[in-house]
């Protein structure tokens, strides 16, 4: 399950559903991991922009892999912004054991920071400045390069 | 026509091109000077979907998206 909001998350309410959710699932783990906007840098907040058609098929890929380990996958994520010390993203593993929910999600959540479509950007003196330096590029990008397409044939 | 979308933060209208593959566009991206550094670190997706090959063939109606450096959670 997918989960996008406009603004910042109600953490606790949207565990709360998910945990009620799966009661009777017959699973025995249950891990979650909430991002929290942090003060630093003198930023006022964090906002973001998604692309959903590469974000919902990045997500079922990661559910069918979670599937084939007898596991489910959750996540919820904001759009626009999210001020200090809002949350703007939620992952979550249920599994039967809980090795498999402690390793999965660390591959899950690693894995969204560096495929996932979503743009970062500060809030900083009402601006919306694009976190470049903290962004990380996909996977076989450059394609379009010249540059970049050389230097991948030496 | 083939449809071409720039996300996140490269601030450019979509354009509208009749190409029949990605060199194409390549090509006709290259001598724009503000666009470099996006080629560079951008991934391309045809039809939602990410491509690794410049010669994948486009035919009229599909949709090239062009992803820059990502940053969820």
């Amino acid at each position: 399950m997918l989960e996008l909001y406009d603004g910042s998350l109600s953490v606790a309410s949207i565990l709360k559903d998910w945990y009620e959710e799966e009661t009777s699932s017959n699973y025995g783990a249950f891990i979650s991991f909430v991002g929290t906007v942090r003060s630093e840098d003198e930023i006022d907040g964090l906002s973001f922009d998604i692309y959903e058609p590469i974000l919902n098929k990045w997500f079922d890929e990661w559910q069918a892999r979670a599937k084939a380990k007898g596991a489910i996958i959750k996540m919820a994520h904001s759009r626009g912004d999210v001020l200090l010390h809002e949350s703007s993203y939620i992952a979550a593993v249920f599994s039967p054991k809980r090795r498999v929910a402690l390793e999965f999600i660390d591959e899950y959540v690693e894995d969204f920071k560096a495929s996932a479509p979503i743009w970062k950007y500060d809030l900083r003196d009402n601006k919306r400045i694009y976190a470049k330096e903290r962004s990380t590029a996909i996977k076989g990008s450059g394609l379009l390069s010249d540059k970049k397409n050389k230097e991948d044939e030496r | 026509m083939v449809r071409v979308e720039f996300l996140g933060p490269i601030q450019r209208e979509t354009m509208e091109l009749n190409i029949t593959n990605l060199n194409e566009l390549a090509t006709i991206l290259k001598d724009d000077k503000e666009m470099q550094e996006w080629l560079e670190n951008s991934a391309v997706a045809v039809n939602d979907t990410l491509v690794n090959n410049r010669n994948f063939t486009l035919v009229s109606g599909d949709k090239v998206s062009l992803l820059p450096p990502v940053c969820g959670g």
